[in-house]
């Protein structure tokens, strides 16, 4: 009886100490904007989101980004492989050196093995690990490779089908999941997304499908600056741009991906940090340059890209954008020196105009394809109405068809020449320039059709074509940037497409949130984000 | 057979044609839709082959009517495919839905339909009253504003500015651990109140309709004569009542059960509504299709409830 009493002191003694422990808990809650928790086994659903969120927390790249900077654009750095060459003699093949002593989070090692293995899960369909969720989602980064090796314990070999210099940026979006966890779990990736293992700075805790993750700090981490300063991640999903608000407001959560712009002053005044940068996105009309498309002259492109008050837009979007100079941002790497300025001109559009035969009896007229809504398409309905009137300004009748984001995609995939777009001339298809391919090269190269490539219109210049292939096969990243830079010069000089604005990424954060540096990039670094009650 | 048993046995078969009926035109509408069903998970630069062989292990390269029997053959033997986003089975993410959703449509009928007969009594009790013209124009109110609006306003000020309930989700830690104690308790106050509002206006005005009806009949007048009390005098009206106002109760309880993509998505209440807005969205046709057809049953199974209990409160509703 003593000793069940003496227990049960202790048990109450301890209780304030337990609280204590709870309270001291740093726990990071984060509403995206993704309807459900993006995958767990490897690579990510949900697109840009299912990469900052349980990409480059759970998992790591053999090369990753280096998110550090507000500054200048992201960078790729050494994740898992410490370093890569590519042969002197023949360009298509790659030699990787692996990170030693890297643990995934359930103690066995990371080694060449798990990167054979790994590759097979994605690419191999008549291995045992293949998933076929993970090969959709990682299809877009490993089309290039062609075969794999492993050399020794630590060295990898990789294949590519062409010589092709992008393969670094690829990799950084290719994760590695743990063989020994699968294997434990039967070999079952239903259940490995619950309780998967990675090599990332955060382990998965919990995980509720539709409802939220909670990850915990990995406290042995590989890359000791890395470490989470915060001790638990919460993700919840909350589609609904409101309730995100609110729930920041109410205090329930830290920190809101995309807040409405009309909820920024409020959310100011309540003392919420708003965050903001500039990163790979474009709001763009890419164009047809089909035969019945008035912007296959470059007088036109140039007069819809001169017609456009970017200005005013962004302050139609509360200054939550930034006007755009060409594809890419200025002081990007690849921005280069564009000779034509997207300046808002309507005089010299409607010169252009009337050099190319149209004036005010005889406007220019053209149909849009465009989406209500969408992943990184901003506010379409009021942007599309005000790029009307301004063209309308200067002589552009312009039209749209509205459809469903989905199914603009879909007509974005079939390309300007498919039956389905006929009498199209133009698709408002956000885009992103994260990589050389999405960004310039496949998007330019005549090449590089959709759906293999992102040439929806037809573009066909074989200047653009040299400076493509040149940009693919220049494997010295220095070089590279400069001739991306030039292609980059010289499409903005061929208003191959029209530019609008720049997404400024917006996140509203409580103020307890300290730390946290935006990066201009899709992902985001949560690792030096603390919580300062 | 007993006539009821025999009743109940036709009804049930009726439902039948009713399913094969509601199964066929959620498929039809879903393909009818724009967009292709695995836009969302056809990777950017995607090769024809690789997007085929998509097509194939989706089964969506065979023809729509061969692709509909597939459907109900596997659905009929608990298979109702995998989520094209999440590779999960359809059932295991229905089922905790529809179960979230159950939880949230009680509380809703708790207010709105205990609500709604408190109301429509009062005000039909006293028709023509300033009681009853405040009880009616509160149910209109309440049948005409939009819930999802009521929603947010209800999250601004309880939430935002009170800070007394949360503004989102089913719990801290999620519907997992959802239990009848005060700290989940709280998460359902705001999102009830906004699902229980139609419904409440709506059973009012026909209780109340209900009720003025039943008090003018002459049985009324002859219960009063013969010297019953008040109390005694309305278990008859109520009763007299009772089938007309079960069979809207029905249909609102359907709707409910049916859940709410608004309420649901204002809330995050992971329920069968957050999920069908999610697979509308995803374009995840094996969840929308299975999600409809299990909500297509519920209201099935509650009109022959809702039929069967009003023959239990009014034996005059013969059902042979």
């Amino acid at each position: 009886m003593r000793t069940i009493r003496s227990a049960c002191c202790a048990a109450v003694m301890m209780l304030p100490l337990l609280a204590t422990h709870a309270l001291a808990e740093k726990v990071l809650r984060v509403a995206m904007t993704a309807g459900d928790v993006p995958l767990t086994t490897g690579q990510p659903s949900q697109g840009g989101e299912g990469l900052r969120f349980m990409g480059v927390t759970l998992y790591d790249g053999l090369v990753n980004w280096d998110l550090s900077s507000y500054e200048k654009a992201a960078v790729l750095k050494p994740g898992l492989a410490e370093s890569w060459t590519v042969d002197e003699a023949d360009k298509t093949l790659w030699t990787f050196k692996l990170r030693k002593g890297v643990k995934f989070h359930d103690g066995s090692e990371f080694t060449a093995d798990a990167v054979v293995w790994n590759f097979e899960k994605l690419m191999r369909r008549d291995a045992p690990q293949f998933d076929q969720a993970q090969a959709i989602q990682g299809a877009l980064y490993y089309g290039t490779i062609e075969s794999w090796k492993k050399i020794d314990d630590y060295t990898v070999q990789i294949k590519t089908k062409k010589p092709d210099s992008v393969l670094p940026y690829n990799l950084a979006n290719i994760y590695f999941s743990s063989p020994a966890r699968w294997k434990e779990l039967g070999g079952d990736w239903t259940k490995f997304a619950s309780k998967p293992s990675g090599t990332g700075p955060w382990m998965l805790d919990i995980l509720v499908p539709r409802e939220r993750a909670e990850l915990l700090k990995n406290p042995n981490y590989w890359d000791p600056k890395r470490i989470p300063k915060s001790d638990r991640l919460v993700l919840l999903p909350m589609p609904d741009a409101n309730t995100r608000v609110a729930a920041l407001l109410s205090g329930q959560i830290d920190w809101v991906e995309a807040p409405p712009p009309d909820a920024i002053p409020r959310l100011k005044a309540q003392g919420m940090q708003i965050v903001t940068n500039a990163y790979p996105h474009i709001w763009p009309y890419q164009v047809s340059f089909l035969d019945d498309s008035p912007f296959k002259d470059i007088r036109v492109r140039k007069a819809a890209n001169l017609a456009i008050d970017r200005e005013g837009m962004v302050k139609l979007l509360g200054g939550l954008a930034t006007p755009a100079k060409g594809m890419v941002t200025k002081g990007h790497p690849w921005f280069g020196k564009p000779s034509f300025d997207l300046r808002y001109d309507p005089d010299a559009a409607k010169k252009l105009l009337a050099e190319a035969g149209y004036g005010p009896d005889k406007p220019v007229k053209v149909k849009v394809i465009i989406s209500p809504s969408g992943s990184g398409q901003m506010q379409p309905l009021p942007m599309n109405e005000f790029v009307k009137e301004n063209f309308r300004d200067v002589g552009i009748d312009m039209e749209f068809e509205v459809m469903d984001w989905e199914a603009l995609r879909g007509r974005r995939r079939l390309g300007a020449w498919a039956p389905e777009n006929k009498g199209m001339h133009g698709i408002n298809n956000s885009w992103a320039f994260w990589d050389p391919d999405i960004g310039l090269i496949k998007t330019a190269a005549s090449f590089w059709p959709v759906p293999t490539g992102f040439n929806w219109g037809k573009y066909n210049d074989p200047k653009a074509d040299e400076l493509a292939t040149k940009a693919k096969t220049t494997f010295d990243p220095v070089e590279q940037n400069k001739v991306l830079a030039e292609l980059h010069t010289y499409i903005v000089d061929q208003a191959m497409w029209i530019w609008m604005v720049h997404d400024l990424n917006p996140r509203a954060l409580s103020p307890k949130v300290k730390g946290f540096v935006q990066a201009q990039s899709w992902v985001q670094d949560l690792t030096p984000v603390d919580i300062v009650e | 057979m007993p006539p009821v048993l025999f009743y109940l046995l036709r009804r049930v078969l009726y439902t039948l044609p009713i399913a094969v009926g509601v199964s066929m035109v959620c498929f039809a509408l879903i393909h009818l839709a724009p967009g292709d069903p695995l836009s969302a998970v056809i990777p950017e630069g995607a090769s024809q082959e690789v997007i085929a062989q998509l097509k194939a292990s989706y089964g969506f390269d065979k023809p729509l009517p061969v692709q509909y029997l597939n459907w109900v053959w596997r659905a009929l033997h608990g298979d109702f495919g995998l989520s094209i986003m999440t590779r999960r089975p359809v059932l295991s993410e229905v089922g905790p839905a529809v179960l979230n959703t159950l939880i949230l449509a009680a509380a809703a009928v708790v207010l709105g339909f205990g609500l709604g007969i408190l109301f429509g009594l009062i005000a039909g009790y006293w028709s023509g009253s300033w009681i009853d013209r405040a009880v009616t124009s509160l149910a209109v109110t309440g049948v005409s504003v939009p819930h999802y609006w009521l929603g947010m306003v209800l999250v601004v000020i309880f939430a935002v500015n009170l800070g007394m309930l949360p503004a989102t989700g089913m719990g801290t830690k999620g519907s997992r651990t959802f239990a009848l104690d005060w700290d989940s308790l709280r998460f359902l106050i705001l999102p009830a109140c906004a699902m229980s509002v139609i419904p409440a206006g709506i059973i009012a005005r026909s209780v109340r309709g209900t009720v003025i009806e039943v008090l003018k009949q002459d049985f009324v007048q002859t219960l009063h004569a013969k010297g019953l009390g008040p109390a005694r005098v309305f278990v008859h009206v109520a009763k007299n009542a009772a089938p007309t106002v079960l069979a809207i109760m029905g249909l609102q309880l359907a709707q409910l059960l049916g859940g709410s993509i608004l309420v649901e998505t204002v809330f995050s209440w992971p329920g069968t509504g957050f999920l069908l807005n999610n697979a509308i969205f995803q374009r995840d046709l094996p969840i929308l299709q299975g999600t409809i057809l299990v909500l297509s049953m519920f209201f099935v199974a509650i009109n022959l409830v809702v039929d069967l209990a009003q023959s239990a409160f009014d034996p005059r509703i013969k059902r042979t």
